[in-house]
């Protein structure tokens, strides 16, 4: 067969992919002064004072947040799913990820329907002669929107993990003695850890990318990395700054994908296939 | 009791899932702007949008990008395709990690770097640029659809093709490709699917004049509620629906039909970690 035909690829991907994450890189790393550019870290220092440290914390708190709720609401979802509750169980899967396949920004942007004050929500509420509710424009908007666009990347990988468990093992449990909370705790827990922590991963570095769910549903003034990311690029036109932070969050999610390869290693001894 | 509380629970959350877009579409057809009401149906907003420039110009443009994006992107995906499974050592490994970069790398990393590349090449922002930003992200999905394909295939067919006399060329356009076919379709369709489906490489990568659905979609919604947007949405997820069902079913199909192939011929081919805007990422864990 022909050789090299990789080579218009190869030449696409480092023109188009490999270059531009120099060039963030570059100006991350460096400051413009009269006589041209000079390597710095300065990008970086400003990273550190309190204004965008609150930004960072911020993304932080609200990813880690809503990925532990997603974790709490999408477990028990994952292992009834895996259970032998429903008969057409791949059916019902389908049906789990279906919304995933409608725009991320349309669905987040549903939202603001429900949550509004006039919208559905609180009609609902005073139906049921219960006080309104205003939480459009705050955290608790935001971290709605961040769960409900990414509690399905919880339970799949959890579900798929808890599909493979061999039920031979949680009977032995159970004739060995077992309560039903041991069970769970003692082998069902150890063995869903590469389920979770790959499901934590993928809630977790879209969550703290995102710049949609908190434009739109925290209002204009709100912020998150990605935010000021998008601001520092397309308002403040300060790319050193903002390739400082892009490469802060690389970090970030390398650490994160690094921490889930070693989980993802260990599962394959265990599975053995 | 507890069965049915379990189902409950499921039920509950499937509610969480899908009242959103319910409410969504309802209202497509409400004939009140106020969401308070409901003003009775009304096809009303959609006519609305089929007459507003601003949404026509920008699913022209939309259409017009995914079309050549996912064209460009499939021929030179199945060419890298080809070329990463003939290669051996430093360069396979090396094409490959290229190709889970654009894949795992968050999508703003994508866009602005993409934007910064443009900008510091002096390309005016537009059109032109907006356009290889979606081959760029799409090529890598159409060769990591491609590559099962190509491992499943028989190695000696070429040289059986060969020895009954067809020419490498012969044996490489009536052999090779009609084999691999279905990686290629699955591959554009694919393509096709992310490029309409895109809005954050697109936002960082366009310029005055040339907007895309998701921009326009992007930029009414931050002025608030309007009800062109949801007849928008509602179209736009049918759309996408229906173009995700037909990759999904002749994915299922391939996969039936290749079970005794050694891998599978799952199109995730062993990356770490699906990307979250993958939409083959679902249907793959079931």
């Amino acid at each position: 067969m022909k050789k090299a035909t990789f080579l218009p690829y190869l030449i696409w991907m480092i023109m188009f992919i490999v270059i531009p994450l120099i060039l963030v890189l570059f100006y991350a790393f460096t400051v413009s002064t009269p006589e041209g550019y000079k390597l710095s870290l300065d990008n970086f220092k400003r990273f550190f004072e309190p204004v965008y440290l609150k930004v960072i914390l911020r993304s932080l708190g609200l990813a880690l947040v809503s990925t532990l709720i997603c974790l709490v609401l999408g477990y028990p979802v994952a292992m009834i799913m895996a259970g032998n509750t429903f008969s057409r169980r791949d059916v019902l899967m389908l049906l789990f990820v279906v919304p995933m396949w409608m725009n991320f920004l349309l669905r987040t942007y549903a939202w603001l329907a429900i949550l509004e004050r006039n919208g559905i929500l609180n009609i609902a509420l005073s139906w049921l002669k219960l006080p309104s509710v205003n939480i459009l424009y705050t955290n608790a908007a935001v971290v709605l929107g961040m769960v409900y666009n990414f509690l399905p990347f919880m339970v799949l990988p959890i579900y798929s993990v808890l599909r493979k468990i061999d039920k031979g093992v949680i009977e032995a449990a159970h004739d060995l003695g077992a309560n039903p909370v041991g069970v769970f705790t003692k082998v069902i827990l150890p063995l869903s850890v590469p389920g979770i922590v790959s499901g934590v991963t993928m809630v977790f570095m879209p969550a703290l990318t995102t710049f949609i769910i908190s434009r739109l549903l925290g209002g204009g003034q709100f912020t998150l990395i990605g935010n000021l990311i998008e601001q520092q690029f397309l308002v403040v036109g300060d790319w050193g700054f903002g390739s400082a932070i892009s490469v802060i969050m690389i970090v970030f999610i390398l650490l994160s994908m690094g921490i889930m390869s070693f989980f993802e290693d260990a599962d394959k001894e265990k599975t053995l296939w | 009791m507890v069965k049915f509380l379990k189902k409950c629970y499921v039920y509950l959350i499937f509610a969480f899932l899908y009242v959103p877009i319910l409410v969504l579409m309802v209202y497509s057809f409400n004939d009140s702007r106020s969401r308070g009401t409901w003003g009775g149906f009304t096809l009303r907003w959609y006519v609305e949008l089929f007459q507003d420039r601003a949404i026509m110009s920008s699913l022209y443009y939309t259409i017009l990008i995914a079309v050549i994006a996912s064209f460009v992107a499939t021929v030179i995906g199945t060419l890298a395709a080809l070329g990463i499974y003939n290669a051996k050592g430093f360069k396979k490994k090396l094409t490959m990690n290229l190709t889970y970069i654009p894949v795992l790398n968050p999508d703003i990393v994508t866009g602005i770097s993409l934007m910064i590349l443009f900008v510091f090449a002096k390309i005016q922002l537009g059109f032109v640029t907006l356009l290889l930003a979606h081959i760029t992200f799409n090529i890598p999905y159409v060769v990591l659809s491609i590559l099962p394909k190509l491992r499943q295939l028989n190695k000696h067919l070429y040289e059986a093709a060969l020895d009954l006399g067809a020419t490498p060329n012969q044996a490489f356009w009536k052999v090779i490709i009609p084999e691999i076919m279905p990686g290629i379709i699955t591959g554009f369709l694919l393509a096709f699917t992310l490029s309409i489906d895109d809005f954050v490489i697109s936002f960082f990568t366009t310029g005055s004049g040339v907007s895309t659905l998701s921009i326009t979609a992007y930029s009414m919604a931050r002025r608030g509620i309007n009800p062109k947007i949801n007849a928008l949405s509602t179209l736009m997820f049918l759309l996408v629906l229906v173009l995700l069902v037909i990759v999904n079913v002749r994915q299922e199909r391939e996969e039936k039909k290749g079970k005794d192939g050694k891998n599978g011929s799952k199109a995730r081919i062993g990356s770490p970690s699906p990307d979250r805007n993958d939409p083959r990422f679902g249907p793959d864990w079931l």
